[in-house]
């Protein structure tokens, strides 16, 4: 099995223009268009935030799925599990609102849907190839990509870095 | 020649689909390959909630609810959505009356006696229009009452004691009555265009359905400058008549020095047509069969129904004209002219020649042109041509050999003119009769642009069918023209395979009382988008033959793949005359829902106008005839 792909944000390219939050509503909403999301009931809610660091620094912050998830370990009513692909996911049937996931999550990524009392999170968006809001980003900042894929990207860029310091 | 799915979700037309295939073989970018790359766009600025009026901002109100619900300032997504509608407004009505003012001051020169290229073609219409503005005519020479007429267009621009002649005279009394009550009678063009950018400015007016109101006033505005544009065309240029004409790329031709006329204003196009004849030989000594103008958008228009120019192409295709390589130079002036021409001209060599102040684009060739000095401008323009033709003859180009038929050219006074043949003391008995008995079913106009979110043509033909079958009489301006004629629907021959029998009938009795030997075209060309002024025209006329208010007859607008802010005025002021109003993709409103309730449905109780939002043409089509055949109940006609 090809190892699975993850959200990757470049921190230095967010223009906090939020598009990725508006993306993210409209991909989980009924009828998949910007048009209808705004009036549906109920609202669609995006996963990912765009936290603003003074002065000047935006950064988009989604579900790490961590390995080991402490959401998934304090669940009391067990409705977070792994799937296959190694998505965390919160089952809506058994989720009470007890908000423990967004106690103990270290990122504060897990949201509260006020109006049907249920836990929500970034899902990865399972029946696109893409995510959405990674779709949606004007400037790259989002990337999917598989961890290995990511850090070799890192590596490369950081090898030629440390030749160009070097005198090429 | 069979053409790929990428290329029919572009456009319907194959001669650009053969385009675009070459484009892309050649790597050269257009319109489509931007549009892809800008996707998905911005959904705060599709939806009107970002605000960039004041330096606090950029604001964003966040329809999902978990963000932001107001701005910085405190206002709310209705205010922030109707301040933006309203600059849009603005903007198209500023653009529409700067074509006209361009028209007045050159009227003014040719008065005075300082632009010898221009003169009054049209001396019944300058006195028809200098007694609708209540300047004395009897007795008086025409170049007195062409400087009457001209300081009275450019008196209009200002606040005065007077409201806006253009937009109170155009009007029935009825009319005026009710635009008076709302307050919406505009008491100078520019003074309108200056009040929205005030009251939409940080911290002034913050009511929505105020910003609305004047938003309104602002659209009759535009119905000033657009009628004030046709008016003065009509009288320097001459009145459009019914002729024959053709369309599409395949009006280049390979042998010829190729000049494409593109942007709006006939003040340039009209001198460069009647320099052209002068500079036959010239080009002739360069090697070349000859000169051949073609039109592209407005300025196509506008020479197609004057002069029988063929229009190469419209709107969204612009760049497509060159990329046959056969253009030699693409002369503008200003409005719809995508600043990539100049990249597509680097890649195929055409000259892109500016002419006006105000709209440069970097990497063309300025040659700025002046009513003074106008035939020597255009000498200079057209030698620029014949230099590059020099360059370009032996290389090859590739010329999609499809053109198509057009009867363009159906001014109200031609209208007026072909009805009398079946009615000389009452020209608009015929009409009116047959939308009684419902050989005509009513009257739509189709206006504006081709947009790259729709394949180009795509909603003006599936809606324009629709209608011809149900018998609805179809006019059409501007892009909207253009697709239809590109498509043959201005074609005569094809109205026994695009009309209803009711229509064919009406069609065909005109066009035998006129001696046409066939039936007029399917949908008829009123001309440029300012000339939707026509269409107004025309419905003010019937509606007062009849007796009735404007908001009555069974006469509908659509702008099915609008672009531009003009396009957004026109709608407007297609609304404040009482007409439904199609427009067929998303205006950047439904962030807020009282905006979108106004303009959808609030605004009918106080002008009988109202705007349908519907990006499907099926539907609309059926949303037009509901709102025609509910006017028609309202008349006590059938339907």
């Amino acid at each position: 099995m090809t190892e699975a792909k993850e959200i990757f944000v470049r921190l230095d390219r967010c223009m906090a223009c939020h598009s990725c939050e508006m993306a993210c509503a409209v991909a989980h909403s009924a009828g998949q268009s910007l048009y209808t999301a705004i009036s549906e009931k109920p609202t669609p809610k995006p996963r990912l935030y765009v936290e603003w660091v003074a002065p000047d620094r935006a950064v988009p912050i989604v579900c790490r799925h961590c390995e080991d998830a402490p959401c998934m370990h304090a669940c009391i009513a067990g409705a977070i599990s792994r799937s296959p692909a190694g998505v965390v996911e919160t089952d809506a049937d058994k989720c009470i609102g007890c908000w423990t996931c967004v106690m103990v999550c270290p990122y504060g990524v897990i949201g509260r849907h006020l109006e049907e009392h249920k836990a929500y999170r970034c899902d990865r968006c399972p029946d696109r190839e893409t995510p959405a809001c990674v779709n949606a980003c004007p400037t790259r900042a989002l990337i999917y990509q598989s961890a290995t894929g990511y850090s070799r990207s890192q590596r490369q860029t950081a090898s030629r870095a440390m030749l160009a310091g070097n005198g090429g | 020649m069979t053409q790929s799915k990428e290329t029919t979700e572009k456009s319907l037309d194959p001669a650009i689909q053969q385009m675009i295939a070459k484009a892309g073989a050649q790597n050269i970018t257009t319109i489509w390959d931007r549009y892809a790359a800008m996707t998905p766009q911005c959904g705060f600025g599709d939806t009107g909630l970002c605000c960039r009026h004041c330096l606090q901002g950029p604001c964003r109100i966040d329809p999902f609810g978990e963000g932001p619900k107001v701005g910085i300032c405190g206002a709310s997504a209705d205010v922030m959505v109707a301040r933006g509608l309203d600059r849009a407004i603005a903007a198209g009505t500023a653009a529409h009356s700067g074509h006209a003012k361009h028209l007045a001051h050159t009227l003014k020169k040719m008065a005075q006696g300082k632009a010898e290229a221009y003169s009054i073609k049209e001396p019944g219409k300058l006195r028809a229009v200098a007694a609708r503005l209540g300047i004395n005519t009897e007795g008086r020479q025409d170049q007195e009452i062409t400087l009457d007429v001209a300081n009275a267009a450019l008196a209009d621009f200002h606040e005065k004691d007077t409201p806006v002649l253009w937009a109170a005279t155009v009007v029935n009394p009825e009319r005026v009555k009710i635009l008076s009550k709302l307050n919406l009678v505009p008491k100078g063009i520019d003074h309108e265009v200056s009040e929205i950018m005030h009251r939409t400015l940080y911290g002034v007016d913050a009511d929505p359905v105020n910003l609305l109101l004047g938003g309104l006033r602002c659209g009759v505005a535009d119905l000033a400058g657009c009628y004030m544009g046709t008016d003065l065309a009509d009288i320097l240029f001459g009145i459009p008549q019914p002729t024959f004409s053709a369309a599409n790329l395949g009006t280049l031709k390979a042998g010829a020095v190729n000049i494409a006329l593109h942007g709006h204003n006939p003040v340039l196009s009209e001198v460069l047509v009647s320099a052209t004849r002068l500079k036959e030989e010239d080009a002739k000594k360069a090697g070349a069969s000859g000169i051949n103008l073609v039109g592209i958008c407005c300025t196509g228009n506008e020479i197609m129904m004057r002069h029988g120019i063929p229009s190469c192409t419209h709107s969204v295709s612009q760049e497509m004209a060159l990329v046959t390589g056969a253009v030699d130079a693409m002369v503008v002036d200003y409005q719809c002219i995508m600043p990539s021409v100049v990249n597509v001209a680097e890649c195929v060599g055409t000259q892109i020649i500016t002419t006006m102040d105000i709209a440069k684009i970097s990497g063309a060739t300025h040659v700025e042109f002046s009513e003074e000095a106008a035939l020597t401008k255009a000498f200079e323009i057209i030698d620029l041509a014949i230099e590059q033709f020099k360059r370009r003859r032996h290389k090859p180009v590739e010329i999609p050999a499809i053109v198509t038929p057009v009867v363009a050219g159906f001014s109200v006074e031609a209208i007026v003119a072909a009805l009398a043949k079946l009615d000389a003391e009452q020209p608009l008995r015929p009409l009116i009769d047959n939308i009684k008995s419902g050989n005509i079913r009513g009257v739509c106009l189709f206006a504006g642009c081709n947009n790259v979110k729709v394949p180009q043509d795509k909603n003006f033909l599936q809606m324009a069918k629709i209608l011809l079958k149900e018998n609805v009489l179809v006019l059409a301006t501007g892009c909207g023209a253009g697709a239809l004629m590109r498509h043959g629907f201005m074609n005569p021959a094809n109205v026994e395979a695009l009309c209803g029998d009711g229509l064919k009938a009406v069609l065909t009795a005109i066009g035998q009382a006129n001696n046409l030997g066939g039936p007029l075209p399917p949908v008829l060309h009123m001309g440029s988008c300012v000339d939707n002024s026509r269409a107004v025209a025309l419905t003010v006329a019937v509606a007062e033959y009849l007796g009735v208010d404007t908001q009555q007859l069974p006469v509908v607008a659509s702008a099915a793949e609008a672009v531009s802010e003009k396009a957004v005025s026109i709608g407007v002021y297609a609304v404040a005359a009482g007409l439904p109003t199609h427009v067929g993709v998303m205006l950047p409103v439904l962030g807020s829902p009282l905006v979108t309730e106004i303009l959808t449905d609030k605004v009918k109780d106080l002008t009988g106008g109202y705007f349908i939002v519907d990006l499907d043409p099926e539907s609309a089509a059926e949303k037009l005839l509901a709102a025609i055949d509910e006017r028609r109940r309202g008349l006590g006609l059938a339907c």
